[in-house]
């Protein structure tokens, strides 16, 4: 009992942070709701800036947690408290068969699964690291961008999927796309589907998918409709740069408003580009939505059985932003990764480090 | 006999006054009605069933209110024992009086002070079964009854919520004085009549004589003086409130006795405001019932635009532009007024008033032929920002093989209600007139909308000589018809109603039948007529956006309270508005239908493990 | 003033020093969103009016905060009130009632 330690979530943060809190003697548990850790970035083909493959990364992170615990297929629904510490109940939430046999799972290489929960089963710990990390927003509920109702609108996970399958990547009626447009801030920046806050990475993402779709089709055009540019980390800028110098990426300043399907299945944009005033109308073979990120669809609950505070964007707030930004004000619960909010890898490596050194201090000394 | 005291002379002002007042302001009203509206009464006052009819509401809800028994008794009780009970006083306080005078035209103030002027004619023990005694009885009893609505009004300040009611109105402070005279009166009249009968030994009834012998014997140095005290006063506050009355809300009395005449000779509120609707902004009795209707005030805390208050702006001439443009001109309330006020019309009216100075220059549209066709299809501005409709739209249509024209597929040119709603009909109307053309130019026999706002402007205001169905009764005939077939999917879904579908257009049955063919519908808490608004109104002009959230959140938390899996709206600003706060799926029903054709799908339905987060927050 | 040596035509700048506020303030007090733009370009985009005239609602409202009105006065006309720019402004800008408070301050300010 003495050192033990649940982390919910395997997404690359819970995966650092449990292999950190192993190395240091912890005896830790790792409770990921879907078949196989990763998280996001196990859906992603190559990151930015440097288009290193995300596999590496996980492989990487997987190679620190020899000794965790890990379960899978075991989605948290219940988190008692008392004086020990706590007990966390998880339940199976995927439907049985996409949940993968265990043949599969030792087929997969690197995968360290040592469980997949059968039913429901409580764990029990003294401390507790959530790492629930985001969800995608739903790009359906920007009606007006047709995605779910236009063959030819994808978002940028969709164009992940499409890059890791390694295929060719062709509109819906199998041609190569001439004309592609990436669609900045959807579902955030906006009102209207109630998040205002930046999603901070998708505006690099864009730019590197943007880079990919020349790199694929050298001839393609490809167009970029932003509102700001947002690069805000090393080497991002000059991915931009680079975007522009090398590959002829094109910028438009200005807002997606509401596209529209050709019969032949293409799609027309209508914009404004506001650098010049004019309204701009423009027919693309693929549209990318850049889909930011919404709290996970378990985060409000979980943070309401242990009286965590939300902010009005329904990311978990930690004891204090600067300061204590690992902490959750309630001794034994630390946060770690885009539960708080967008967040890059690279960030959400070091947050889970950081996660790991006070959890360890806190386990010896008692104090928070 | 005595039949004078100087204490009749205020009574006796107040009342020439008040008479006097009355007749002017009928006068103004009459005189001031547009020419149509004179002959309509002029030919309507001629027919007795008319008349009748007035009468009998005149009876019904002025003096039993009627419509506020249907709401709650005790308010119905505590209104009806006021007026029901002052009226009754004053008639058979009339008939008592012609027993101890011979003539048959008395002073008015006569009968009002009877038991003054009887004090002196005891009714002996061998009278009890008297005629003189049993109106003493009578006369009691009816005291008593007003007494009863009084303690009910003292009670419903406290304890408003007895009464139904949560937000009770925040009266002026003319309004207070004047209400204040007015629950003296009977107190003073119990007792100056139980005083007199006490002090000379009889001359009252049950109650009167029995408290007049209490008060004289516990009131040291007992004196005639006293009585007369009493008789001024009640003189006094009679006569205060009847010259109060005018300017008070009180006014509502005789304004609504004429409302209701107006209203049965086929008088109807004019665009531009006419003396009607002036007589009808006297007529609103400040009772407050549409505060608790308004959805502005129980969802969003805004609670000084109500109709109430609007009204008494217009009465005083001051209404201030922002309290004339926060309102969704939803009807809500309109539909609650037990006066049965065109609230929304009024509120328009002094919207035209704040926005007919300004221009428009629609001289860019320029026409063109759009086609032929049998039925044309106008989707709305708003349903190009909802792709799935027109597209479920076109789908059906073809399914149906209808020969059809999508008259705004690449834009629309505005119906012309948002304009409307912001007061601004001249320039509406070029709106209007450009829209009518195109229609007619394709020769359809039937239009049909996906809007609800441009189906309600187009039934009013097109004059249009084809049929004009929103697209939830087309469907619903499509399937009848037999031109389409339909698979019930057994969703459970419920049903919102857009507020000018509903109470705007009164279509409540269409989309409940249409969609019990193709789903499990469950009802919603508050529905029809009862239904709330999403939070998008176009008639809400000047509220912020963190408003209108609470209202959208607000509806959905009823919509959303047995929790179905879909939440269907006919209206493509619901579905916009309910979407961003929604963790259910908002679909419209004409997508619905779509889906509902075997084998076609406009679009995979939402991931069931989609975040609810906004609702939960 | 600073003499540069040569003199910019006067219409072609928005003159910030010399501008009129007065509208701005006036519209700002009817109604204070009008503040929350950044500029994206979508209410003109998706705008009725626009479809059929060049008509920039966006402008309009942008140069009233740059202290100019001329250039506006005759342009609001065009609109249709239909309400499309309110329901996609991603900053909740209230444009309806903007637009009616523009109105209104040309109607009193002249
Ligand atoms: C389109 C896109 C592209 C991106 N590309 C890059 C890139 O190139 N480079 C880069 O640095 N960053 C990139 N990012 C950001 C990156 O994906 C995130 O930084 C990273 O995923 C955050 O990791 P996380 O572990 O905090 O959250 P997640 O990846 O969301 O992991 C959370 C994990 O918790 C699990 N979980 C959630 N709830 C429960 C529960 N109740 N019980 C049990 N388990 C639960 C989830 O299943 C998931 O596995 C991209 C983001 C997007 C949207
Ligand atoms: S990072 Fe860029 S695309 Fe993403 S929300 Fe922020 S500004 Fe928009
Ligand atoms: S408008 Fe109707 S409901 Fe409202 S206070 Fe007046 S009479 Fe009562
Ligand atoms: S019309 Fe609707 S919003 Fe306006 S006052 Fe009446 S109930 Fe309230
Ligand atoms: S309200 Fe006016 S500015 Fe806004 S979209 Fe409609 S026509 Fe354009
Ligand atoms: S849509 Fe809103 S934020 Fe964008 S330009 Fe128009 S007013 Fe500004």
């Amino acid at each position: 009992m003495e050192n033990t330690v649940i982390v919910i979530g395997g997404g690359i943060s819970g995966m650092t942070a449990s292999g950190m809190l192993a190395l240091q003697g912890m005896k830790v548990t790792l409770l990921e709701k879907e078949a196989e850790t990763g998280g996001h970035v196990a859906r992603w083909d190559r990151l930015f800036p440097d288009r290193k493959k995300a596999a590496e990364v996980l492989d990487f992170a997987r190679e620190g947690m020899k000794n965790v615990n890990v379960v899978t297929g075991a989605e948290v629904t219940g988190i008692s408290w008392h004086d020990k510490g706590f007990t966390v109940t998880s339940g199976i939430m995927q439907p049985a068969s996409s949940v993968p046999g265990p043949e599969s799972l030792i087929a997969n290489s690197g995968s360290l699964i040592n469980e997949i929960a059968a039913g429901e089963s409580n764990y029990t710990a003294r401390a507790l690291v959530l790492a629930m990390g985001f969800d995608l927003f739903e790009a359906r509920k920007k009606e007006e961008y047709g995605y779910g109702i236009y063959n030819n609108v994808i978002t940028s996970a969709d164009l992940e999927e499409k890059f890791k399958s390694g295929k060719d990547i062709l509109t819906s009626e199998g041609k190569i796309p001439a004309r592609i447009g990436f669609v900045h801030c959807v579902g955030s920046r906006d009102e209207k589907v109630g998040n205002l806050y930046c999603s901070k990475v998708c505006c690099v993402t864009g730019v590197k998918q943007a880079i990919e779709m020349k790199e694929m089709y050298p001839s393609a055009e490809v167009f970029n409709f932003y509102m700001d540019l947002r690069m805000f980390d090393r080497h991002f800028e000059e991915l931009y740069y680079e975007a522009q110098q090398k590959w002829g990426v094109s910028f438009i300043r200005g807002r997606l408003a509401e596209c529209a399907e050709n019969p032949d299945g293409t799609i027309i944009l209508k914009t404004e580009d506001t650098l010049t005033g004019k309204p701009l109308k423009m027919t693309v073979d693929l549209l990318v939505l850049l889909s930011g990120f919404v709290p996970a669809s378990g985060t409000a609950k979980i943070a309401g059985m242990l009286g965590l505070q939300r902010g009005t964007d329904g990311f978990v707030n930690s004891a204090d932003s600067h300061s204590m930004n690992n902490l959750s004000g309630i001794p034994g619960v630390f946060l770690t990764g885009a539960l708080k909010g967008p967040i890059s890898i690279s960030e959400a490596i070091a947050d889970a480090r950081a996660t790991a050194l006070l959890l360890a201090d806190y386990l010896k000394s008692g104090k928070p | 006999m005595i039949k004078f005291n100087l204490f009749v002379l205020p009574f006796s002002f107040g009342l020439v006054f008040i008479v006097y007042s009355i007749v002017i302001h009928y006068y103004r009203w009459i005189k001031a009605l547009p020419a149509v509206d004179k002959v309509k009464l002029a030919s309507g006052v001629r027919n007795p069933s008319k008349v009748l009819a007035s009468l009998k509401e005149i009876f019904l809800e002025g003096l039993l209110h009627r419509s506020l028994w249907k709401r709650n008794p005790l308010l119905g009780y505590m209104h009806m024992s006021f007026a029901l009970g002052w009226f009754l006083l004053i008639v058979v306080g009339n008939l008592e009086s012609r027993i101890y005078h011979g003539s048959h035209i008395n002073a008015p103030y006569y009968p009002i002070f009877l038991k003054f002027f009887i004090h002196d004619r005891l009714v002996l023990f061998f009278e009890i079964f008297t005629v003189p005694a049993f109106f003493r009885f009578i006369m009691d009893f009816i005291l008593l009854f007003v007494l009863s609505g009084l303690v009910l009004a003292f009670i419903k300040r406290k304890k408003s919520k007895w009464f139904g009611m949560t937000k009770t109105t925040n009266h002026s402070l003319y309004d207070r004085i004047t209400l204040s005279c007015l629950w003296l009166i009977f107190p003073m009249r119990l007792l100056a009549e139980s005083y007199t009968a006490g002090y000379f030994g009889g001359g009252g009834g049950f109650l009167t004589q029995n408290l007049g012998k209490l008060l004289v014997a516990i009131t040291p140095g007992s004196s005639e003086m006293i009585a007369y005290f009493f008789w001024w006063s009640y003189s006094l506050v009679l006569g205060l409130f009847f010259i109060l009355m005018p300017n008070s809300r009180y006014m509502h009395i005789p304004s609504e006795m004429l409302l209701i005449v107006f209203r049965h000779c086929g008088i109807q509120p004019k665009k531009w405001g006419s003396s009607f609707s002036s007589l009808e902004a006297h007529s609103c009795s400040r009772c407050g019932v549409c505060i608790d209707a308004c959805q502005l005030n129980f969802a969003a805390g805004i609670t000084n635009i109500q109709a109430v208050y609007f009204i008494r702006g217009l009465r005083e001439q001051c209404v201030p532009e922002n309290i004339a443009l926060t309102c969704m001109v939803c009807g809500r309330c309109q539909e609650a007024c037990p006066v049965g006020i065109k609230v929304d019309s009024l509120r328009l009216i002094k919207r035209r008033e704040i926005g007919s100075g300004q221009v428009s220059d629609f001289s860019y549209l320029k026409n063109g032929h759009p086609g032929f066709a049998d039925v044309v299809y106008f989707a709305g501005c708003m349903s190009h920002l909802t792709p799935s409709i027109p597209i479920a739209m076109e789908g059906i249509f073809k399914e149906a093989g209808v020969n059809y024209l999508f008259l705004d597929r690449s834009g629309s040119i505005c119906c012309g209600r948002p304009l409307m709603l912001a007061g601004k009909d001249k320039q509406a109307n070029e709106l209007i007139e450009f829209n009518k053309i195109l229609i007619r130019q394709t020769r359809a026999k039937l239009l049909v909308t996906s809007c609800p706002i441009c189906y309600k402007v187009f039934r009013e205001e097109y004059n249009l000589p084809i049929r004009i169905q929103h697209h939830s009764q087309y469907l619903l005939e499509l399937v009848k018809d037999g031109r389409i077939a339909l698979q019930s999917q057994h969703r459970r879904v419920v049903y919102h109603d857009p507020c000018d579908l509903g109470r705007g257009g009164n279509i409540y049955e269409a989309p409940r039948e249409l969609l019990g063919k193709i789903s499990d519908l469950v009802p919603a808490v508050k529905e029809c007529a009862d239904a709330l608004c999403c939070g998008g109104s176009l008639g809400l002009l000047n509220t912020p956006v963190k408003k209108k959230d609470e209202l959208t959140k607000n509806a959905l938390e009823y919509l959303l309270k047995d929790r179905p899996d879909i939440l269907v709206t006919a209206c493509p600003l619901c579905k916009k508005t309910f979407s961003k706060h929604s963790g259910t799926e908002v679909r419209d029903i004409a997508e619905m239908v779509h889906d509902a054709i075997p084998g076609r799908l406009i679009r995979k339905t939402l991931a069931a493990k989609e975040p609810a987060r906004l609702l939960a927050d | 003033m600073i003499d540069f040596g040569y003199t910019l035509t006067k219409d072609r700048q928005l003159d910030y020093d010399h501008g009129d506020f007065r509208y701005f303030r006036f519209v700002k007090a009817l109604e204070p969103s009008i503040d929350l733009c950044i500029g994206c370009g979508s209410c003109s985009a998706t705008c009725s009016a626009a479809q059929f005239t060049d008509f920039n609602i966006r402008k309009l409202h942008t140069v009233i905060r740059r202290g100019d009105i001329e250039s506006i006065k005759a342009e609001l006309r065009k609109c249709m009130f239909c309400g499309k720019c309110q329901l996609i402004c991603p900053r909740g800008v209230n444009l309806r009632n903007l637009i009616l408070a523009m109105n209104r301050a040309i109607e009193q300010l002249g």
